[in-house]
């Protein structure tokens, strides 16, 4: 303490100077106001091409982005990712849960399922199911190696639809699998004693105290890969499925008009991309309960709060001025 | 006090002996507490305390010895002269006769003070909610943090959280409370708090075990102390011949640090 007492001698001003009536001259920043101008005349540049070039072709941009058969694949590529999404990490779950539990046999399946999913080519893949029909004309459903009481045709079971979730789902579910494993592994050990030790039931010490808690570490990488499965079903085009890629290369294919299709389809792709990490900030918050001492608000409480506080301001600079 | 009252239990060990890879860190201990006593285990770090409390509710599976609770074998079932090892399911519901209170807490962090003491009665123990809830509200209270049911384990101080813990063990209505180390991870200050909680429970004759560093504990709330070095049991007796007159070098030079 005495030193810090002794030093403001030094600093101080002389004693008996009124320290309101001392000015402050802010830390100037030159090249932080280089660096500023420079990003905003590249702005600009780029803003200005994509305003004046004609061959950007907006209305013609305009006139497709909700043309009725883009909305249909739209609605398409929503469908396929939706639905892998949610077959990838319900599997992916149970590989995960394999691979941690006890049976030798159970872990391995999982770890060969992991290993020879990642291994293949995702567009391979979509083809060797597409063509599953060759291999097994028709499936049937019974006792294994004994009856069979019901069996359907393999083609119309298995359409382009049919294969395009088969090769996603089950891709996504050997990366899911890994996800789920480390969220789990991130869970501390001392949660599961925990559990244990108060007789909590397995099942239940999975489903209520391990997964929540997993879940903070595995939502964000989860939504990584929706959001890499939404363009990432734009694959699917080998299968001439009419998801939102394979319509727009249709109808610049008929059109010529390649440019103007290709950022219809982006745009499309943003929106999708900005709802689930709209979601996503919204599940992350969810899963924060607990781990943080206060939550943070939502954009619309800050914004709120942003407001009622401007308010307050103005109200009492009118008074101040009056 | 609106808690049902549960028969205390006792605990007797015989010959219990664990490895681990190699190294043994219990060695053919034997141990008797008396239903609704209190026994400290004293001893230097790694001399098998915690190890010891974690074999009486067969957390960790002993290599030899046993281990009963009432005279009912843990982690076995007796059948004439054959031992039939106990399925987890069941395993769980003998557990639940023991509460075990950890150095950390171990609270469900995503879980409120209130639903981290009402979850394993509900889920295993299968008692209605409602009922469950009006007793874990007394039970906090009891604990000293009625006012504190709807706080995440973050929003409280340690103390609190291992106050929390307590109240958590107590609602399984256990025959016999494990305490480990429950002061170690506190601040000097908020051990008072704690051991209060711990010292009011043993005076309602609950059956404890407390492996602890505070000697001053021991000699306030304890019946019987054990004094463990090397995975072996060294001495035990009451506190006053434990701790004032130790009939072997190894406690006498321990105390003589401690103290």
């Amino acid at each position: 303490m005495t030193s810090l007492a002794s030093r403001p001698e030094t600093a101080a001003p002389p004693a008996g100077t009124p320290y309101d009536r001392l000015r402050v001259v802010p830390a100037r920043h030159p090249g932080r106001w280089v660096a500023t101008a420079v990003v905003a005349v590249l702005l600009a540049m780029a803003v200005n091409s994509l305003v004046t070039n004609p061959r950007w072709e907006w209305d013609v941009v305009a006139a497709y982005l909700t043309e009725e058969s883009i909305v249909r694949g739209v609605w398409t590529t929503v469908q396929l990712t939706l639905i892998t999404a949610v077959l990838g990490f319900a599997l992916g779950t149970v590989l995960a849960l394999m691979r941690l539990s006890r049976s030798p046999l159970l872990q391995a399946v999982s770890w060969g399922y992991t290993w020879v999913f990642r291994s293949v080519p995702l567009i391979l893949q979509l083809l060797l199911w597409y063509n599953l029909a060759y291999l097994y004309q028709s499936l049937d459903f019974g006792i294994p190696f004994g009856p069979s009481f019901a069996s359907v045709e393999t083609l119309s079971l298995i359409d382009k639809f049919g294969a395009a979730i088969l090769g996603l789902g089950l891709h996504q579910a050997a990366y899911s699998a890994e996800i789920v494993r480390a969220g789990i592994l991130s869970v501390d050990q001392g949660q599961l004693e925990a559990a244990a030790s108060l007789g909590i039931p397995r099942r239940r010490q999975t489903t209520r105290i391990v997964l929540p808690q997993a879940m903070r570490s595995i939502v964000p990488t989860a939504v990584n890969e929706v959001i890499g499965l939404f363009k990432g079903t734009s694959i699917v085009y080998v299968l001439a499925l009419g998801e939102l890629f394979y319509t727009v290369s249709v109808i610049y294919g008929r059109t010529q008009r390649v440019l103007p299709m290709l950022v219809v389809a982006a745009v499309w792709y943003v929106v999708l991309t900005t709802v689930v990490t709209v979601i996503q900030y919204y599940v992350e918050r969810h899963y924060a309960r607990g781990a943080v001492r206060t939550l943070p608000p939502t954009p619309l409480q800050r914004l709120r709060g942003n407001l009622t506080a401007g308010l307050a301001r103005v109200r009492t600079a009118r008074e101040v001025a009056r | 006090m609106t808690t049902v009252a549960v028969r205390p239990g006792r605990v007797e060990v015989h010959g219990v002996s664990k490895s681990y890879g190699g190294v043994e860190v219990l060695h053919d201990v034997d141990l008797v507490v008396e239903p609704g006593t209190v026994t400290v285990v004293l001893g230097p770090s790694g001399s098998g305390k915690s190890t010891l409390l974690r074999c009486l509710n067969h957390l960790e599976k002993v290599d030899r010895g046993f281990v009963a609770l009432d005279g009912e074998l843990v982690g076995y079932r007796r059948r004439g002269d054959t031992l039939h090892e106990l399925k987890e399911k069941e395993l769980l519901r003998q557990r639940t006769r023991f509460g075990f209170v950890f150095q950390s807490f171990n609270l469900f962090p995503h879980l409120t003070a209130l639903e981290n003491v009402v979850e394993a009665p509900v889920s295993a123990q299968g008692r209605p909610r409602a009922q469950v809830e009006a007793e874990a509200r007394v039970l906090l209270d009891r604990v000293g943090l009625a006012d504190r049911a709807g706080a995440y384990p973050r929003q409280l101080s340690g103390g609190q959280q291992q106050r929390v813990a307590i109240a958590r063990a107590l609602a399984m209505r256990p025959a016999v409370l494990l305490f480990d180390e429950p002061t170690s991870a506190l601040d000097p200050e908020l051990v008072g708090e704690v051991l209060g909680v711990i010292e009011d429970l043993a005076r309602d004759g609950t059956t404890m075990v407390v492996v602890t560093h505070e000697i001053g504990f021991a000699r306030k709330a304890a019946d019987q102390v054990v004094f463990m070095d090397a995975g072996r049991v060294v001495e035990s007796g009451p506190p006053d011949q434990v701790l004032d007159a130790p009939r072997h070098d190894r406690t006498r030079a321990f105390l003589a640090r401690v103290l």
